[in-house]
């Protein structure tokens, strides 16, 4: 059964409608990306999971998210937010945190109690499931945003899944890095979807057929295609696809 | 064509003197001031005249500790005032920018800014001292406390408003509260220029007097309590410079070296601290 299931998703800013009647189901422990050219919709749609959308005062969302047989808009914002990790195009650690309190981030600032050790325990696998323990293990202490970009990037991976999230949301986390820090992000990606299902939204056709399972193609707000990634990269089902991936558009 | 070369360096050699000759120029009142407050006031500077009270007249080795108390609870109680107010009204400016209210408060904080301090002085007497039916402490640190809220608004509101949003949805997007992404994320981020602000704004108020004359009025002995009327140093020196005693004139001077003294180690202070405190995002 899908863990998250997008039904007749609509989303308009005013006017202008961003996201139209997408449906699809995310499977659990897999990667599904998201492609599509620039403004189709992609970033509103991962938005609209975790409800960040409801920042924007004018953003109106028809149609329904099921998370595990639940409506995401029935449940509490800030629960929902904390089983869906995000992880922005732009690394955004707190600029007054050291390495250690950004992974905790997600308990020191909500609040929730646990004992050093524990806190400890999780910073330090959280960090290690981000592929930065070796590089930071000895400055824990040290301001986050003095961490090169690749880093910061999976810095705040590891703050997201210290949470430990059922569904992680990335958007185009590659962009703002250069091919060598894209490249352990991806391998990363890789390793994370036996623990968490991840949603990866890219601009990048080759990132999107080495990584994901299944891969979901938008067009100007509407979904053109979506399936398994192994069949969309060899017989894309739609010419507006298959004109994408040629590099005709986008 | 090797004249007209020449002759343009002159020009250039000349203009740059000029420049810097107004440039010191525009040093020098600060200077003097400073020098000559130095001279006037060192005198009068001793042990005693930090921890003792005013003498009688005829009596010499009076001090101005009541003053100095006063002045700094007069300073606390304003800030206490003023500091959780300007915050949150800063916090509301730079979070809800285009309101229809940010708009007004926004011009009323201006216009506040603009308002003498006599009259703020003369409006809290109206406010505070006539219905208390004294003058207070209280009393000194609200018309204070009114006079810094501008500046601490204005610092809070163009400090947060350059905080990047990405920073307040990393924070939203851990599922963590509004009001704590506001206080735990975006106010510390955001520190060093609120208390810049608020350094400022002390420094602004400490030497005010007329707002004082008719709310925290003066007091010759020791008063920590904020329902009586307390000595300043502003007042004080006000006092004594308008006596007709020699003495009482030396310790005027010293005030006054005290009273600079606060105020530029104030804005030191906030100097110093946008420097080492700047965060990088
Ligand atoms: N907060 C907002 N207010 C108004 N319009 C918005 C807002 N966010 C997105 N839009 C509009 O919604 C449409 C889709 O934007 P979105 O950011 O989802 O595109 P995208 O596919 O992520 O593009 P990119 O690849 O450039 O990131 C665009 O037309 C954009 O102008
Ligand atoms: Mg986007």
């Amino acid at each position: 059964m899908a863990i998250l299931s997008i039904q007749n998703l609509c989303v308009s800013f005013q006017e202008n409608m961003a996201v139209k009647n997408v449906s699809m189901d995310i499977t659990e422990k897999k990667v599904t990306a998201i492609m599509g050219p620039s403004g189709c919709g992609k970033t509103t749609v991962l938005r609209s999971i975790n409800r960040l959308h409801e920042l924007s005062a004018h953003a109106r969302v028809a149609g329904r998210v099921i998370l595990r047989g639940e409506d995401l808009y029935a449940l509490d914002a800030m629960l929902v937010r904390r089983r869906i990790g995000m992880v922005f195009q732009r690394p955004n650690p707190f600029p007054t945190m050291s390495i250690y309190d950004n992974v905790a981030a997600g308990y020191l600032l909500n609040g929730l109690r646990l004992d050093r050790r524990e806190l400890d325990a999780l910073v330090e696998s959280s960090l290690r499931a981000a592929a930065l323990w070796d590089e930071v293990k000895d400055s824990l202490r040290k301001r986050g945003t003095f961490l090169s970009g690749g880093q910061q990037q999976r810095l705040c991976i590891a703050r997201a899944l210290a949470l430990r999230p059922e569904i992680m949301l990335l958007d185009e986390p590659t962009s703002a890095l250069d091919p060598k820090a894209a490249a352990s992000i991806e391998e990363l990606i890789v390793r994370l979807k036996d623990s968490v299902t991840i949603l990866l939204v890219t601009h990048n056709i080759a990132q999107a057929s080495r990584v994901s399972d299944f891969t979901a193609f938008m067009y100007l707000g509407e979904l053109v295609e979506f399936g398994l990634s192994a069949k969309m990269f060899t017989a894309p089902g739609d010419k507006r696809t298959e004109e994408y991936l040629t590099g005709k558009f986008g | 064509m090797r004249g007209a070369v020449y002759s343009r360096q002159i020009m250039d050699k000349i203009f740059f003197s000029l420049v810097c000759f107004f440039s010191c120029l525009s040093v020098l009142p600060l200077i003097l001031i400073l020098g000559y407050l130095l001279v006037k006031g060192l005198s009068a500077l001793n042990w005693r005249f930090f921890v003792r009270l005013p003498q009688p007249l005829g009596e010499a080795g009076g001090g101005i500790a009541n003053a100095l108390g006063g002045s700094l609870l007069l300073l606390g109680t304003a800030f206490a005032l003023a500091v959780p107010l300007g915050l949150l009204v800063g916090i509301y400016l730079s979070e809800n920018r285009k309101s229809r209210l940010a708009g007004y408060a926004r011009l009323s904080v201006e216009i506040l800014q603009g308002i003498p301090s006599i009259v703020i002085g003369m409006v809290i007497y109206s406010w505070l001292v006539l219905p208390l039916k004294s003058f207070s402490a209280l009393a000194g640190g609200a018309a204070l406390g009114l006079m810094m809220l501008p500046v601490i608004v204005r610092a809070a509101e163009e400090t947060l408003k350059l905080i990047p949003s990405a920073l307040k949805e990393a924070s939203l997007a851990l599922g963590v509260p509004y009001y704590r992404t506001i206080l735990r994320v975006i106010t510390p981020a955001g520190l060093s220029g609120i208390v810049t602000g608020i350094l400022l704004a002390l420094a602004r108020v400490a030497g005010e007097t007329a707002p004082l004359l008719f709310t925290a009025f003066g007091n010759p002995f020791w008063s920590f309590h904020l329902g009586r009327p307390v000595e300043s140093l502003p007042h004080l020196i006000f006092y004594y410079a308008t006596s007709p005693y020699e003495e009482w004139h030396r310790l005027a001077w010293g005030a006054s070296f005290v009273l600079v003294a606060g105020v530029l180690f104030l804005n030191v202070s906030a100097k110093l601290l946008t420097r080492r405190w700047r965060v990088q995002f």
